[in-house]
């Protein structure tokens, strides 16, 4: 089992609050590695610090082998992360499929000027850009919306909107920031479906959850962050027994 | 000739039909002809007024920031495209390839301009606080009317006649060839300019950066490169503008941004600035106000008040726009952003 990303010693802090002490966590290729704890545990500080909208302050990534360029959130989208955002962050006044084909820009070479003068190749690659738009729109089951605009989606759809557009970016690593929130137990279940066929397509997948009963049945690993510290790592059965879980979720 | 639109309009004002009429204060009796005349002067000024409102709208639109330089990138495109003209004719072209290589020649310095006070004037300030580019437009609008001064001087330049002289009668109106010229050019380049927004990868990826800069960035969008681009593509818009400006009115002169760039500023505003379609809108309904109320001022307030009066339309359109609906006709988009 390669290791895909593994981060070592993440740090974190705003003014005097440590939102992230030392983190170091190791992500093997091709699993469904959950990221939880309880609120203001600093889950999606590391999901900012590893995709690069926070700077770090100490640590590094080492990303399929190479350092994580993390001064650039673009390079970190071209390295191979795309992630979702625990509130949905689309375009709202563009239609789903453009929103999907924004995110073909990480993959694709033409220039914007060679856009606005229409050569040739920059017309086959707007087709290709639109085509691939469409088939990952079907791939989340959200085809019929294709046309509508992003805001007037329902918030399921939207949710699988952010996937749709993260996946657009060619990503080895789907970083997922809370997608199953505000879902009923439906679409949690669909949700479900989809990340295990995302997964099966190749995509290693990252997720942080409120939703324990989604984490423990999907991932194949969990770490626990409490106070921006790792307090525990294992497969899922492991974790949910583990006393210093179960105090950070209950006690205190 | 072309027709400087106060010669033009003294010439309604003396229409037989109108003389022939019960004088003075008598109930208005609009005429077809007169108001489709000032219909005609009004979508002319209105195109050109929309043309430069895009730059206005575009820059807000994707940075939140009013280029108040953008009326003397106007200028500068107009007295560029002047002496280029001026160059060429005495060399003996042909009028019209005269006027494409001065469009040319005023686009190109437009917007070198543009992208140039971008990069100097306000990506510096990108992150500060809101009134400090501001400020910063102003200056650069400063500058740019002093250097203009100091190159072209401070007269009045007539500008030679490129364009066909005829004029057409519609319904009793005079409608000429330069007035024909300028709203079938503005639409095109409008219809142009809604293709590269809504149908290419660099008009998705200015909505993009206008709706969130951190998440376009993210999906590998180029921010500083789509925002130079859309000072560039604006300042197009605004040498165009310039052109037309001069060769409908005859002059040019290096104060001539001011009041357009407040005018197209305020168009903007009126259709809701950050929408390309509100400005669009908000500068033919703008020019047609203008024209009618000019046009209708005198009888209005029994000739105390006269066609000069026009510019005061504008800003009394802007008072009520700003009272009434801040966020324009069109302009949802700004509430958004509030």
């Amino acid at each position: 089992m390669s290791v895909l990303l593994e981060a070592r010693n993440i740090g974190k802090s705003f003014g005097g609050v440590q939102a992230l002490k030392d983190v170091s966590l190791a992500i093997a290729a091709g699993e469904i590695y959950g990221l939880i704890g309880p609120n203001g545990a600093g889950k999606t500080t590391f999901f900012n610090v590893l995709t690069g909208l926070y700077p770090k302050d100490g640590g590094e990534v080492i990303f399929n082998g190479a350092p994580l360029p993390l001064g650039s959130p673009h390079e970190v989208t071209r390295a191979g992360i795309a992630r979702t955002f625990q509130n949905i962050r689309l375009f709202a006044n563009m239609t789903a499929l453009e929103n999907v084909m924004v995110g073909r820009h990480a993959r694709t070479k033409v220039g914007v000027g060679g856009a606005v003068l229409r050569f040739s190749r920059a017309r086959e690659e707007e087709a290709a850009i639109r085509r691939r738009a469409g088939e990952l729109l079907y791939y989340v089951g959200i085809a019929d919306h294709a046309r509508k605009l992003a805001r007037n989606l329902p918030y399921g759809d939207q949710r699988r909107l952010e996937i749709a557009r993260a996946l657009a970016t060619e990503p080895k690593l789907l970083a997922l920031d809370e997608p199953a929130a505000g879902m009923n137990a439906t679409e949690t279940a669909e949700l479900k479906t989809l990340i295990e066929g995302i997964r099966a397509d190749g995509v290693t997948v990252l997720l942080i959850e409120h939703d324990v009963k989604l984490v423990m049945g999907l991932c194949d690993r969990v770490a626990v962050l409490d106070y921006g510290e790792k307090i525990a790592e294992d497969v899922a059965d492991v974790v949910k027994r583990d006393p210093k879980v179960i105090e950070a979720y209950l006690g205190a | 000739m072309p027709l400087p639109v106060t010669i033009e309009r003294s010439e309604r004002i003396r229409h037989p039909l109108r003389e022939e009429g019960p004088g003075g204060g008598g109930p208005i009796i609009a005429s077809v002809d007169i108001f489709l005349q000032q219909l005609i002067n009004g979508l002319t000024l209105g195109s050109i007024y929309a043309l430069v409102a895009l730059g206005y709208t575009m820059v807000y639109g994707i940075l939140g920031l009013i280029n108040f330089a953008h009326g003397e990138v106007v200028m500068i495109g107009a007295l560029t495209a002047l002496a280029v003209a001026k160059m060429l004719a005495a060399a003996g072209l042909p009028a019209p390839l005269v006027l494409l290589l001065a469009l040319a020649a005023a686009a190109l310095v437009c917007m070198a301009l543009g992208a140039t006070i971008e990069r100097v004037a306000y990506r510096p300030l990108r992150n500060a606080p809101r009134l400090a580019p501001l400020i910063t437009a102003i200056g650069v609008s400063i500058v740019l009317q002093q250097v203009a001064m100091l190159v072209w001087g401070r007269n009045y330049h007539s500008v030679p006649q490129l364009l066909p002289a005829g004029s057409h009668e519609i319904l009793g109106a005079q409608i000429t060839e330069v007035q024909l010229i300028i709203m079938a050019t503005a639409a095109l380049t409008m219809l142009g300019l809604m293709q590269l927004v809504n149908r290419t990868k660099l008009g998705r990826a200015m909505r993009a950066t206008a709706e969130s800069p951190a998440i376009a960035a993210l999906m590998g969008v180029d921010a500083n490169r789509i925002i130079m681009l859309t000072f560039v593509i604006g300042s197009a818009l605004g040498a165009l503008a310039g052109v037309m400006v001069s060769a409908n009115y005859g002059i040019a002169h290096y104060h001539m941004g001011f009041l357009l760039g407040l005018k197209a500023f305020t168009a903007a505003v009126l259709g809701g600035i950050g929408n390309l379609g509100g400005a669009m809108v908000g500068g033919l309904l703008l020019g047609v106000i203008e024209a009618l109320g000019a046009g209708y001022i005198g009888d209005l307030t029994g000739g105390v008040l006269g066609s000069n009066y026009q510019d005061v339309f504008a800003f009394f359109v802007l008072i009520v726009v700003l009272i009434f609906r801040p966020s324009g006709l069109m302009g949802e988009k700004v509430a958004e952003r509030a």
